[in-house]
């Protein structure tokens, strides 16, 4: 029989420090779905997506019952629209998005992503009219998530892109300040966007994946810390070794549910992403496993290095215990999911140029935070330009998440609710980049791209 | 299936009876059973084979729950899968 130690290990792992699954994704092909005529793209997508997903949340409510692990969020994520609509126009493509939120709506799934382009090298007409459609389109949705890729290390950063996103993501704060400027929370701008993330906002189903694929994301912050907490005065080798084994635990859970889901709804597999994932929750946050490291708050000095030793011993603890790993797969520090982060923010201990610093060596980038509603579209674009050089040179995914947020000023608070929890109007370098960014072009790719 | 049935609280009279009644009530065959007492602390681990297709194990596993909380304890049951992954390479 099982270790006594080891069941109730597991049961205090999910009880008291919130294991769980923090994404079933299914990944829909809309290649099949093509159209010229917007009608009949839409009738087609819907009619597959319902298809193809209609077991996907009754499937993952009967493991969640069977192993006694809660699965958060059961996703979507679709081929990007601007490659599947490549003849459709701005119209068509609002059109489409609220076809994905009926689609979502009806499976019950709580986001479908997938309202993408990819435009690091330069874009189509149909990529220009999704991307201009994103303001109005996150307006009149409600689980619809939109991301840009708009760099790779191999093909550079498009500024042009980058140029207009300032503006994309002001607009979609305006179309949305009723709801303090919820849209921005749902679009992402990437480098180097992976094309089997399971994770929202950025989840796409890449045009390298097949007709149908499963992708897990696993979370679990909250063990982490518990894990770190019983090494306290140890040094950092066994603070690492202990997060190496507590990831590979995790992981271990989230390969069984991604086996078990693909197996139950006959789809293949495709990853597990071993990623910290925080939520707004007491004990589920990634700025008190760095607290516990022994910072005094997160955003001090010293987050840098805490941060990338438990960004490398997720990832090797991780690896082993996955047959394909994949997706962002390394720790996450959105400021508005994440308790600690939130707190280290209204102490004055974390700024935006420190959490740029962090993004450096974990995965994903400036995420989920919040802004003076009346910051101006090119330094919006000049923060994204800034983050997605790290990306491209560091060749890994980065990707900003920003929230401009209408009528509001540094220090005010805006709420979003559920999992995208509350965040801190955080206050931004105002000095004018805009002469830089209006020379548009393309910034090159580095060197580290020519390694054939 | 096999799952492993824990039953977490307060030291208390008749625990292990209420439980195996419970599980011959389901069917279910216990199989294995071990059980410490830590001060007052009362901690039961069962190995327990229940027959797919006769049983629903939500439903199983839900009547454990609320039996938990008709005698303050915590009682959860989980397949053995999610054991054997998470501790055994």
């Amino acid at each position: 029989m099982l270790n006594t130690k080891d069941i109730l290990e597991t049961i205090e792992m999910i009880r008291t420090d919130h294991l769980d699954i923090r994404t079933v994704t299914m990944g829909i092909s809309l290649m099949d779905c093509l159209s010229s005529d917007g009608a009949v793209f839409c009738d087609r997508i819907y009619d597959k997506i319902t298809k193809k997903a209609k077991n996907l949340v009754p499937v993952c409510e009967e493991i969640e019952r069977q192993y006694g692990i809660p699965i958060i969020n059961k996703r979507i994520s679709v081929t990007p629209v601007s490659l599947a609509g490549g003849n459709l126009g701005y119209d068509d493509f609002v059109r489409v998005a609220r076809t994905l939120d009926r689609a979502a709506a009806d499976m019950g799934v709580n986001f479908i992503g997938g309202f993408s382009a990819l435009v690091q090298k330069g874009s189509t007409p149909a990529e220009d009219a999704l991307i201009d459609s994103i303001p109005q389109a996150l307006s009149e949705t409600e689980s619809v998530c939109s991301s840009v890729n708009v760099a790779t290390t191999k093909a550079g950063i498009n500024m042009d892109a980058v140029a207009k996103m300032g503006h994309i993501i002001k607009k979609t704060a305006l179309l949305t300040a009723d709801r303090d400027s919820i849209g921005c929370a749902k679009l992402v701008v990437f480098a180097n966007a992976p094309d089997d993330n399971p994770f929202m906002a950025g989840a796409f189903h890449g045009v390298g994946e097949g007709d149908c694929v499963i992708n897990v994301g696993v979370s679990g912050p909250g063990v982490v810390r518990s894990a770190v907490e019983k090494t306290r005065g140890a040094s950092l080798s066994e603070v690492s070794e202990i997060i190496k084994k507590t990831a590979f635990k995790i992981t271990r859970v989230g390969q069984l549910v991604a086996r078990d889901a693909s197996m139950r709804l006959e789809v293949p597999f495709g990853i597990v992403d071993l990623s910290l994932a925080p939520t707004p929750a007491i004990g589920d946050s990634v700025a008190r496993i760095l607290e516990e490291m022994g910072l005094e708050c997160c955003g001090g000095c010293g987050t840098t290095a805490a941060l990338a030793l438990l960004n490398d011993a997720v990832k090797k603890g991780g690896v082993m215990a996955s047959s394909h790993v994949g997706g962002l797969s390394g720790a996450f520090i959105p400021v508005s999911e994440d308790e600690g982060m939130i707190n280290a923010v209204n102490k004055g201990c974390l700024c935006l140029e420190k959490l740029e610093a962090m993004t450096a060596v974990c995965s994903v980038g400036l995420d989920m935070i919040a802004v003076p509603g009346e910051t101006n579209a090119d330094v919006i674009s000049a923060l994204i330009a800034d983050e997605i050089s790290i990306g491209v040179v560091n060749s890994k995914t980065t990707a900003v998440r920003i929230i401009p947020a209408e009528g509001k000023k540094t220090g005010d608070i805006i709420s979003f609710g559920g999992l995208l929890g509350d965040a801190p109007v955080m206050n931004i370098n105002s000095s004018s980049p805009s002469a830089f960014i209006k020379r548009g072009g393309r910034i090159p790719a580095p060197l580290q791209s020519l390694k054939n | 299936m096999k799952a492993v049935i824990t039953v977490i609280g307060k030291d208390s009279m008749g625990i292990i009876a209420k439980v195996s009644a419970y599980c011959s009530e389901y069917k279910a065959n216990i199989l294995d059973i071990s059980q410490t007492v830590l001060q007052d602390y009362f901690a039961m681990i069962m190995l327990v084979d229940i027959k797919e297709g006769e049983v629903n194990f939500g439903v199983f596993a839900d009547g454990l729950d609320s039996l938990g909380k008709d005698n303050n304890l915590k009682i959860h049951a989980m397949h053995e899968d999610i054991f054997n992954s998470m501790h055994r390479i």
